[in-house]
């Protein structure tokens, strides 16, 4: 017989361990689907998950990867610990990579140290504003924030487009639908010669340990965790809900805005219509397998962004389309809000008692 | 003036077409909702349903077994919502993400194979009629059975709601899961049945893009269109009626940037296709600017978890 009795208290220790059972049971379902595929399931995740960092150049792609992902990630986990459902960050990513974009071309030909703080700083604001859209309106117009954030993802992406093939076409790119090449002072200084890491990586880690000390020594986040537990002790508290709802949205869309003007000055180095392979969506699982914790997001970012490498690498091995990686990336989220069940109930196998028989 | 006049009939008729997956998804969300489940996996339930209705035509040549096993398809996708958010009381946004996520991702891996092959032509009814008449010719004919079928909806889904004793066993799930569950109904076994229906209305609307209204497999056809769904039954507030005429408004706003697109005016194609997202936003802003007419119909435990201590 199995019982299962609501635990009292969650336990700290299953809390941090439920991601890494998910994670296991996310490669027993891929070996699963792989085999239906007709693929030797072994080989086939070992492509996935092994090959693509088993060299400098992999590990280093996984951490340009990883960067915007963790980024966007802490940003959202302000928004998600205080009940507040940004979706859109893929909409902030690009319309920071668009104000970034648009100020680095301003700068062409330009050279001085400040023009990269400059653009990286527009980037950010341009990412918080967007996100402001859906927080203003949910705030003063009682309008849901899921639907509004997800809207603007399909506006930035559309505006964005008009600009490349448009007003900001490269006049000597032959109609391609791409900027020019960002300048020299324009770009993310690159960490090792021939990989493709960038300083965007101390952008991410500062933001991290900011991140921390806002949520976890400062009243702003013992705020943003109450409203989280509980709206109405926030109300009771006095708490103004509606200016934490605006900065947390604020947060979540500069760092929204950073991971997309750090991929266009980082590793693109032009704006084109593909700047985020689904960043800001991927985000979204990053910081719930993180735990919405800056600790544990960093580890999520790793392990997710091994999901867009594996995908990449199976793509030219195996003939699967990069769509895989979402398959994997939809199971652990799947596996991870599953496997919580543990959290809060305690699942105990006794054995037959003689009366039952 | 008669061809004008028949002009207009025509835009409406490609206006009715391009409103069914919306009326479809949105009248399935609707019914998963009252009972008091946020489903956010209309967007992936749809995908899923759009390539296993293609495949299933591919494969089998069978049109009714296309349909049918998209739906299928859709409930089958549905029931790992189900599972999770009832079952393992799971938070339903993230799962609904989480669905959406892995069924755009499984809709192109299966759908690789399908890139490129041409569709079938779907029957389409009273054809002579179509033509013949002007006006109301191509209003009211030559339509596929699904159009029909979605425009009854509504109607049905209203009837259903408020005049049968199933209907108002899913209202009061949805607005007190509680007292519901303390008259003896299985609330769970009740956001079962409604969360599968909403996933075989899901499976449907998909079906229906990629076997009549554009024949053919695109990785992301769906193009946003779940997501509009959902904003609908939110712009309808929960009643199944306005979903018919909000689906209405949307499909004259692709079908007039479309019109307006190909006649070439000065604006930007981009802004053109944005326009049904900006209006979405738009509404949604001015419906819901009036928190009581909202909550009028708000299904009042939408989107919470409900256990029952056994």
């Amino acid at each position: 017989m199995i019982k299962i009795e609501k635990r009292n208290d969650v336990s700290q220790s299953i809390y941090f361990l439920t991601p890494i059972l998910a994670i296991f049971l996310t490669l027993f379902g891929g070996g699963i689907i792989f085999y239906i595929l007709g693929f030797n399931p072994i080989e086939a995740l070992k492509f996935f998950f092994i090959t693509p960092i088993s060299d400098l150049y992999g590990l280093s792609e996984l951490l340009v990867k990883a960067t915007p992902l963790c980024l966007i990630a802490i940003g959202l986990s302000f928004c998600f610990k205080s009940n507040n459902w940004n979706i859109g960050a893929e909409g902030q990513l690009v319309f920071g990579g668009i104000v970034g974009g648009g100020v680095a071309l301003l700068f062409y030909n330009h050279d001085g140290f400040y023009v990269l703080p400059i653009i990286i700083l527009s980037g950010a604001i341009g990412g918080m504003l967007f996100a402001m859209i859906p927080a203003i309106l949910k705030t003063y117009f009682n309008t849901n924030e899921i639907l509004v954030s997800l809207m603007l993802v399909y506006v930035a992406k559309l505006l964005l487009d008009y600009l490349v093939v448009g007003p900001w076409s490269n006049p000597e790119g032959f109609n391609f639908p791409e900027t020019r090449q960002f300048s020299e002072s324009a770009r993310m200084p690159i960490l090792f010669d021939g990989l493709r890491i960038h300083t965007g990586i101390f952008i991410t880690l500062i933001t991290v340990f900011l991140s921390w000390l806002i949520l976890y020594k400062t009243y702003l986040g013992f705020q943003i965790k109450v409203s989280g537990l509980s709206l109405k002790t926030a109300k009771y508290a006095g708490y103004k809900g509606k200016t934490m709802i605006i900065i947390v949205f604020m947060i979540s869309g500069a760092c929204a805005g950073l991971a997309g003007v750090g991929e266009i000055t980082g590793p693109i180095g032009q704006l084109h219509r593909n700047i985020s392979p689904d960043y800001g969506f991927t985000a979204i699982i990053v910081a719930f397998l993180g735990r919405l914790n800056p600790v544990g997001i960093i580890f999520a970012s790793l392990i997710v962004a091994l999901t867009y490498l594996g995908a990449e690498t199976a793509q030219i091995f195996l003939q699967v389309p990069k769509y895989t990686g979402q398959v994997f990336q939809g199971m652990i989220l799947f596996f991870l809000l599953g496997s919580d069940y543990l959290l809060f109930f305690k699942i105990k196998f006794l054995g037959l008692k003689k009366n039952e028989l | 003036m008669s061809f004008d006049l028949n002009f207009i009939g025509v835009l409406i008729g490609a206006i009715m077409a391009s409103s069914v997956p919306l009326i479809l998804a949105a009248s399935g969300e609707l019914i998963t909702e009252r009972s008091g489940v946020l489903n956010l996996g209309v967007e992936g339930m749809m995908i899923i349903g759009a390539i296993s209705g293609f495949a299933l035509m591919v494969v089998t040549d069978n049109l009714f077994f296309a349909v049918i096993g998209s739906m299928l398809s859709g409930l089958v996708i549905s029931l790992i919502f189900g599972l999770l958010t009832q079952s393992l009381l799971t938070n339903h946004v993230a799962t609904g993400l989480a669905l959406t996520i892995f069924g755009i991702g499984m809709s192109a891996m299966i759908g690789k194979n399908f890139v490129g092959i041409p569709g079938k032509e779907f029957p389409l009814l009273f054809v002579n009629f179509k033509e013949s008449i002007p006006f109301l010719g191509p209003i009211f004919f030559g339509h596929s059975i699904i159009l029909y079928f979605a425009f009854g909806l509504p109607f049905l889904t209203n009837y259903f709601l408020k005049k049968t004793k199933t209907g108002l066993i899913i209202r009061a799930v949805g607005d007190s899961p509680t007292s519901a569950s303390n008259q003896g109904i299985n609330v769970t076994l009740v956001r079962y049945s409604c969360i599968l229906y909403g996933g075989a209305m899901c499976g449907l609307a998909g079906a229906y893009l990629s076997l009549i209204y554009t024949p053919q497999w695109i990785e992301n056809m769906t193009g946003g269109r779940g997501w509009i769904a959902l904003a609908l039954v939110v712009f309808a507030t929960w009643s199944p009626i306005k979903v018919l005429i909000g689906a209405l408004i949307f499909g004259g706003i692709t079908i007039l940037q479309l019109h307006m697109q190909a006649i070439g005016l000065r604006i930007p194609v981009q802004l053109l296709s944005a326009l049904p997202y900006i209006m979405t936003i738009i509404v949604l802003v001015v419906i819901s600017r009036d928190s009581r007419k909202i909550k009028l119909n708000t299904p009042t435990s939408l989107g919470q978890i409900f256990y029952k201590e056994k």
